[in-house]
């Protein structure tokens, strides 16, 4: 194995694009060693990007949005108060991964990349609009998370692309998400069910939501059919209960060691009303 | 064995000191298993078998072995022959056969083939240069299907003489056990509870994955260390398995990263010794977590059908079990004492159990605090929860009025001495926790836990300083807390202080044999071994003080850490400390040392019962333990907050047991969940405190009234919480681990 | 491939090791530098057993690189007690048997000292909480959670 620390994303491009066999990029590290001490996953040039200018760095924007580089850690995430009142369900479900421990190492874009469809941090990324700039061997091109996983363990980076920031929008007025997750116990496992809520009011009324799930389908959804279910309603009894059936309705999950079908179908509906009100308390600005 | 002089009041028995190992721990210093190296040290790596079952045709190790940093290749020819019997009559052959595949590889994960070379990296590369090839055959991992008639054979002729003629040779024993009249029974009950319950298997799951570094020359001479709950056991079989003498391989054991019945056999030890005598060189090996997992004993699996008949006053009128344990691809599963152990708490008039020993394409089984007894329990205490909740009895009354005690001949034969059940039934109803208010969705088990205890060949010695320390060898690994315990027993003895005992684990060659720490044996039988080690020395001591006053050595009895005269006709002389006399023992017949060689064997039986609320959430299943209380008797409690650290331990495990923890097999037999990520033992962040009630009801057997607190703890914890989230969900759970998804399929299912 | 030429930090001491980039810091630590506290009980960062901090981070040293550790400030639990003056953490893990086997302690010490150092004033479930990736097979975390709490009002008080 080939281990490269390049001083900038081009030169990180360039090393993968010209790179043979299996190249993986290095952040947090969190799945790659994981994979690489399983013998899952063992790369024949590794590319730690931590060694480039100003990948740990959380910035505001002028415009009220973030940037964030791709070494930010979910514990700088965390420390972050004023991301944190922004966003609180995108930096909670960063939070939710693993220990402690992984907290002073994982990413957003490693969390991304791995393409796991049961990743934390994509549906509350996905619901709070967030976008991605791919470094490439033809340079720059802005990305919505969505778009980039493809399936399980793949994503739509070609041959010499890297993710090489975060943008996260501004928040705006009246605005809150949440991101809740299924888990059997209170830590350290992967999701069986995750729902993001992301949502804005116009006094009781939700004027704009996007709702994704995760780890009920191959890659993380985005459901409009969720989003529809609980705009121009002030999340009464009635709403609640036909986005927790449009979250099940847009389930295809699979059987595995983790969770049934019909376990992560009900379970969906039940964590998307739960994040809803979360994240309608915060749009009133409520405690949740 | 007799027991003079017991003892009932105690000046360093039942304090809390600090660990005298505690130092070590505390700042990385004591050495486990993977802690160690030496010169020309090589790693080793194992190869294993993808497949649950199937025929080994060829292993070509020519490319490895042609590998410049591969030092040496095994595969079992490199292994003695040892001759196969039946059952457990062939154990060396059974765990060389697990150590090392024969002609078939038995599960996923059983090893075929290992290497040594100059890094751990080059051995983990070096494997994928072994071509082996495979003729996969059937395979079936599932206890009920491995009996059926047309399932996979896994061996044939391993059954013994136990088995029935007519079963599927997979059945390989057979126990059968109880007393009165069942079908009499049933007919004076007034309700009849008759079920089926299921339990997965589980891992132990200690932190410490199995290590060691053997070395053994051509000259049939070795050393060996090893992380191991029995450093005789591991030598005995080693020797076994290599084809050497016993006595001329030494073992030592490390600190133990925890054990809990899975440390109690080897694994990779063997191996390292075949490759260290194959390259001439030192050899570690390390286990991945993920080989743990695979390669290692869990627990066995069970099935289990229960009947039990109950009076409206809350009698048993009769109890029967049939209790079917999967135990890996070899004899083992722990099916007699499932049996034995599932209605123990009881005293019935009418009682029928049998149990099986089963194989199925699965790793072999190990021991895990209280073999076999937790499956029947929870079992057993489900339905007579069941019974209660149907009778509108208090759960507590009801077993109170069944209870055994002293004299009660148990389910499984012989009377009981002097016992505590209804001592901790009696706290655990006047415990705060029985009566404290539920929340809305909360509910409350109760459950009663039954274990043997085991004493077991033991060697302790015990050697005076000149400045009056004293060093105390034992040869029971301390795998939490056992050096202790050793030296408060000692001190109690001696009469000097706990902090001037040095309280060694011995290694094989310096100690005569030690059987496992297992059996919750330690504290009672080293315990029991340490008291009269101490003794004779004391008597020597009383022997050099009378010599020095001209009387008789009868004539001097040990009191407060002094030889005394024994009382005013023996002479009126100064208390001579133990110091003082240990000063001069150079001068005045030599060293001062005491021994313990034998087999305690009045280890005394052990009772629990734990009370536990549930919180269910009913719209995921999700279950939360909100209190638990652990009640159970330690005989006498040598170190108190060690034994409470035992119970706490046991119960979590149980919670573990009860709630997520399983063996999770695809459909082709291989195992899913390796890692800890998904074989989900509590976190921190999921448990309460754990409350504990220490009763103290002595054991006859033991000078100071010791019962061993080990394994009891894990007894009760599965039916306790089966019955509070039972109650707590409105609906009964039957199969463990009661996961999310089982609870709210079971909850649907109930509408 | 070469091996890299490591120069870092651990425990104040300055270090440098060769290793191959597949070697995780913690195969550095144990088998390079002979600092055999950490332990690899998983492998896969789900035990905690291995926990150090890297510039003042608390991490599983089983999910970085060896080779990402140049120029970087280590702590191991080798490192916690000062001279021959144990933390009071250590003290009070001994005092309250917070340990029964000891392969999870000196991860948890690590662990634990970096959430006092952080949060001086813990609740029970941020303890619970920020503790969830230290596996304790033995004790069911009672005792290590009392001694952990114990030792934060000590410290609050002496402070």
């Amino acid at each position: 194995m080939d281990y490269h620390s390049p001083a900038s994303f081009a030169e990180a491009s360039a090393l993968a694009a010209n790179a043979t066999g299996i190249t993986r990029f290095l952040a947090g590290g969190t799945d790659v060693l994981v994979q690489l001490r399983s013998e899952l996953v063992t790369p024949d040039t590794l590319i730690d990007i931590k060694k480039i200018d100003g990948v740990r760095d959380i910035n505001s924007n002028a415009d009220g949005s973030w940037t964030l580089g791709v070494a930010a850690t979910g514990a700088d995430m965390s420390e972050h108060l004023e991301l944190g009142r922004d966003w609180p369900g995108v930096v909670e479900a960063m939070d939710l991964i693993g220990s402690t421990q992984v907290q002073g190492r994982a990413t957003l874009t490693g969390n991304l990349c791995n393409g796991s469809p049961a990743a934390d941090s994509v549906p509350a990324m996905v619901a709070a609009g967030v976008t991605v700039t791919v470094t490439g061997p033809d340079g720059d091109r802005e990305v919505a998370v969505e778009d980039i996983p493809t399936g399980p363990g793949r994503t739509s980076l070609a041959k010499g692309e890297l993710i090489s920031a975060v943008h996260i929008p501004a928040r705006g007025d009246n605005g809150g998400d949440a991101y809740l997750r299924f888990i059997p116990r209170t830590e350290m496992d992967i999701a069986v069910v995750g729902v993001g809520v992301s949502l804005r009011l116009d006094g009781d009324t939700v004027t704009e939501a996007r709702v994704s799930l995760g780890a009920v389908a191959p890659t993380v959804l985005l459901v409009e059919d969720c989003a529809k279910a609980i705009i121009g309603s002030a999340l009464d009894d009635v709403s609640l209960d036909a986005l927790a059936a449009a979250a099940s309705a847009a389930c295809n999950p699979i059987d595995d060691k983790r969770g049934t079908i019909e376990f992560r179908t009900e379970v969906a509906g039940v964590l998307a009303k739960r994040a809803a009100k979360i994240a309608y308390a915060r749009a009133k600005g409520e405690e949740a | 064995m007799a027991l003079d002089d017991r003892k009932t009041q105690f000046t360093f028995v039942g304090t809390r000191p600090d660990r005298p190992d505690g130092l070590d721990k505390v700042t990385g210093r004591a050495k486990f298993g993977a802690d160690v190296s030496a010169p020309g040290m090589l790693h080793g790596a194992i190869l294993r078998s993808p497949h649950a079952h199937a025929r080994i045709v060829k292993i070509d190790t020519s490319q490895a072995e042609a590998h410049k940093d591969v030092k040496a290749v095994v595969t079992r020819a490199d292994f003695a022959e040892v001759p196969f019997k039946p059952g457990l009559e062939g154990e060396f052959w059974n765990v060389l056969e697990n150590v090392m595949a024969g002609e078939k590889a038995l599960y996923d994960g059983h090893a075929v083939a290992a290497v040594a070379a100059t890094s751990a990296l080059a051995a983990r590369d070096a494997l994928k240069l072994i071509e082996v090839e495979y003729e996969v055959l059937p395979h079936v991992t599932d206890v009920d299907k491995a009996m059926e008639p047309d399932a996979p054979v896994l061996r044939e002729g391993a059954a013994d003489y136990s088995v029935p003629e007519g079963m599927h040779p997979n059945v390989v024993r057979y126990h059968e056990s109880g007393h009165g009249d069942v079908e009499a029974g049933f007919a004076e009950a007034d309700l009849i509870i008759e079920d089926s319950f299921v339990t997965e298997a589980t891992h132990q799951g200690y932190i410490e994955p199995h290590a060691c570094l053997g070395m053994l020359g051509n000259d049939g001479k070795g050393e060996l260390w090893c992380t191991t709950q029995g450093h005789w056991i591991a030598q005995k079989t080693c020797a076994a398995l290599l084809g050497i003498e016993t006595s001329q391989l030494r073992v030592t054991a490390s600190e133990i990263g925890g054990g809990f019945g899975g440390k109690t056999t080897v694994f990779i030890e063997p191996v390292a010794l075949a490759l260290s005598r194959k390259a001439n060189r030192p050899v570690k090996l390390v286990m991945t977590r993920s080989e743990v997992f695979r390669a290692t004993g869990p627990t066995s699996s069970a099935s289990m059908d229960i009947k039990i008949g109950m009076k409206k006053d809350g009698t048993i009128s009769a109890a029967q079990g049939v209790f079917r344990l999967q135990g890996g691809a070899f004899p083992g599963a722990p099916g007699d004492m499932t049996a034995m152990c599932a209605f123990a708490p009881y005293n019935l008039t009418n009682v029928s159990q049998i149990g099986y020993d089963v194989m199925a394409n699965r790793p072999k089984q190990a021991a895990y605090r209280a073999p076999g007894a937790p499956m029947g329990a929870f079992a057993v205490e489900s339905v007579i929860d069941e019974l209660c909740k149907k009778l509108g009895l208090d759960p507590i009354e009801v077993r109170l009025k069944n209870a055994a005690h002293e004299g009660t001949k148990a389910s499984y034969g012989p009377t009981y001495e002097r016992i505590g059940l209804v001592e901790t039934l009696e706290a655990a109803k006047a415990h705060p926790h029985y009566s404290a208010p539920l929340k809305p969705g909360q509910g409350r088990g109760i459950s009663c836990g039954f274990w043997f205890n085991h004493g077991g060949e033991t060697s302790v010695s015990l050697a005076l300083s000149e400045d009056g320390s004293a060093q105390l060898m034992v040869g029971t690994p301390d795998i939490g807390g056992s050096r202790a315990s050793m030296a408060l027993m000692a001190a109690e003895v001696l009469g000097i202080p706990y902090e001037n005992i040095r309280v060694t684990v011995a290694d094989t060659a310096t100690l005569g044999y030690n059987d496992v720490s297992h059996g919750s044996r330690v504290t009672y039988a080293s315990g029991l071994a340490t008291i009269k080690a101490a003794k004779h020395a004391v008597e020597k001591l009383c022997e050099r003080a009378a010599a020095s006053w001209g009387i008789p050595a009868d004539a001097v009895k040990w009191e407060n850490g002094c030889a005394v005269p024994s009382g005013p006709n023996a002479g009126d002389f100064d208390p001579r400390p133990l110091a003082d006399i240990t000063a001069h023992m150079g001068q005045t017949g030599g060293p001062i040392s005491g021994h313990f060689e034998a087999t305690p064997e009045g280890a005394g039986v052990s009772f629990g019962t734990h009370i536990v609320d549930a919180e269910v959430d009913p719209e995921t299943g999700k279950t939360a333990i909100t209190r638990y209380t652990v009640i159970q008797d330690a005989g006498k409690a040598i170190h108190p907050t060690y034994v409470e650290g035992q119970y706490q331990g046991g119960a979590a495990q149980g919670i573990g047991w009860a709630l997520n923890e399983e063996y999770i097999y695809g459909e082709d037999g291989r195992l899913q969940n390796s890692i800890f990520l998904d074989y989900r033992i509590p976190v921190a962040s999921d448990l309460p405190m754990i409350d504990t009630v220490i009763v103290e009801v002595p054991n006859p057997g033991h000078p100071f009234g010791v019962r061993g607190v080990g394994e009891t703890g894990i007894v009760p914890p599965l039916a306790a919480i089966a019955n509070a989230v039972s109650h707590a969900a409105g609906v009964r759970m039957k199969q463990l681990p009661m996961s999310p998804p089982r609870i709210l399929a079971a909850l649907k299912d109930n509408g | 491939m070469s091996k890299f030429h490591v120069s870092t930090t651990v425990n104040g001491d300055a270090v440098d090791y060769l290793c191959d980039p597949r070697e995780t810091l913690l195969d550095c630590l144990r088998d390079k530098l002979n600092l055999t506290g950490a332990k690899e009980g998983c492998g896969t960062g789900d035990c905690g057993a291995c926990s150090v901090t890297v510039d003042g981070r608390l991490v599983c040293s089983c999910l970085m690189l060896g080779v990402e550790a140049d120029g970087k400030q280590i702590e191991t639990v080798e490192g916690i007690a000062e001279g021959d003056v144990l933390h009071p953490l250590q003290k009070k893990f001994i005092e309250h048997a917070a340990l029964q086997c000891g392969i999870c302690t000196p991860g948890i010490l690590v662990a634990a000292k970096s959430l006092l150092e952080k949060n001086p004033n813990p609740t029970e479930e941020e303890a619970r909480y920020w503790l969830a990736g230290n596996l304790c097979r033995c004790t069911g975390y009672d005792k290590i959670i009392r001694a952990v709490m114990e030792t934060a009002e000590e410290l609050r008080e002496a402070s």
